[in-house]
């Protein structure tokens, strides 16, 4: 299987990619990892004229922090996430889902940019991003402008990203001290897409759910932001009645499709008991 | 689409051919650098045979463009042999533990313990599963294959393998 013919360039900075995606127009593509497209036009589903490989830009590395924010360029590898001491400490759920994505190779070029802006519902991270409120730096041939990533995600691949736009940063508030965490997936083998996924960051106050967010991989066209969920844990101790509440809540939400990870009846079942595994996860671990 | 020149050091050597820009790695390094060491199996980055090390990184080289290799350092399994040709403890670990069976995924997975014992050199049982699960065998559940590894291991820290078993 080989990929169609086409163009490649190699920019050295972000101007010069922005130039390259507004000359070259709609027969362009931005190449991260190339995990989700290098399949993609090997198969022939996807034959871009021209591919613009992001990996000679310096500026979309690196892992920095900015007061209360930690920045991760868009080139930033799920690996260099996992050898982070930074984000182990500060946030850990990164840790905890980069782990759980496709395996050691993948992880080597997957890139945190490119998992959370093409927009494909069973890619792990953007579940995460609604979970911590990040934003997304996008920046074009009209300058550069954040977005919230709870308001990134539009439908299977189609994301607010304008054309000619390159996402080239996320930007995510540090979790208070001592919160809770966990991301509980289900997938049919290692290196699989979630069958279903949750991510919950919480905080505990006297045996009792302070603050919670909870967010949903692959049960939708887009991840989710599960807020009813969310609150009908709040100020309970995690009782089995507000385990089940949760998933209750989550579950009305959901809308995955039947495919080959199991029908929609099956993954809206799992996907209410990763939610129920998060909470308890994560409040086992809030301190 | 014009041909590019490609330069790459593998195995030591300079490799410089000329290579469409669709040209996968894996097949540059098969047919343009004739390394047939490095094989091709589900071709959708999911089974690991095509592992190559590339700049210190374990790389599906079906994954990946020889023009985006340009300029790297590439250890393929041809390369895995120690300097005066005789077999590196991976290898020997391979042999003398049966780690392979119909050997068409142990290129793979013999440069992935490479570069997963170069970033842990003492792994547990469960350490090497989850660093190989990129790898999939169907033949097997892996268990020679992590002895394999753990042969390897103990040889490379100088540790008898009986005893480090025990």
């Amino acid at each position: 299987m080989i990929p169609g013919p086409f163009d490649y360039h190699r920019p050295a900075s972000v101007t010069d990619a922005i130039r390259l995606l507004a000359d070259l127009g709609d027969e362009a593509r931005p190449l991260a990892g190339g995990h989700s497209l290098l399949p993609m036009m090997k198969l022939r589903l996807a034959t871009p004229a021209h591919l613009i490989d992001l990996h000679g830009i310096a500026g979309l590395k690196g892992i920095r922090r900015d007061g209360n924010r930690i920045i991760i360029g868009a080139m930033t590898t799920q690996a260099e996430l996992l050898a982070s001491a930074d984000i182990g400490s500060s946030l850990p759920i990164l840790h905890e889902t980069a782990l759980v994505i496709a395996d050691p190779q993948v992880r080597y070029r997957g890139t945190l940019g490119g998992n959370v802006a093409n927009g494909d519902p069973g890619n792990d991270m953007p579940a995460l991003m609604l979970a911590l409120d990040a934003s997304y730096r996008l920046e074009g041939p009209n300058g550069a402008r954040e977005v919230a990533a709870r308001d990134f995600y539009q439908g299977a691949y189609f994301t607010a990203l304008e054309p000619g736009e390159i996402l080239t940063g996320i930007s995510i508030p540090v979790p208070a001290a001592g919160h809770g965490y966990a991301y509980e997936k289900l997938k049919r083998k290692v290196g699989d897409y979630a069958t279903a996924a949750a991510a919950v960051v919480l905080t505990m106050a006297g045996g009792k759910v302070a603050t919670c967010v909870i967010a949903l991989t692959n049960l939708h066209e887009t991840p989710l932001l599960a807020t009813d969920a969310a609150n009908a844990v709040i100020g309970t101790a995690l009782d089995d009645a507000a385990l089940k509440a949760a998933a209750g809540a989550a579950r009305a939400i959901m809308q995955p499709a039947s495919d080959a990870r199991g029908p929609a009846e099956y993954r809206k079942h799992v996907g209410g008991i990763m939610v129920m595994r998060a909470l308890q996860r994560a409040a086992s671990r809030a301190k | 689409m014009p041909k590019t020149h490609v330069t790459m050091k593998v195995n030591g050597s300079e490799v410089e051919r000329l290579a469409e820009p669709r040209t996968l790695l894996v097949h540059f390094l098969r047919e343009q650098a004739q390394l047939t060491g490095t094989h091709i199996g589900c071709e959708t980055s999911h089974c690991g045979a095509c592992t190559i090390d590339i700049d210190g990184m374990s790389v599906k080289s079906c994954t990946m463009l020889a023009v985006q290799a340009n300029g790297s350092e590439i250890t393929t399994i041809e390369g895995m042999a120690n300097v005066d040709g005789s077999l590196s403890a991976l290898q020997e670990g391979f042999r003398m533990m049966h780690g392979l069976q119909c050997g068409f995924c142990t290129p793979g997975m013999i440069v992935r313990a490479h570069r997963l014992l170069q970033e842990n050199p003492s792994p547990t049982e469960t350490e090497i599963r989850a660093g190989i699960s990129g790898n999939i065998c169907r033949c097997t559940g892996y268990q020679n294959i992590v002895k394999a590894i753990q042969y390897a291991a103990a040889k490379i820290n100088g540790v008898d393998y009986k005893e480090a078993a025990e």
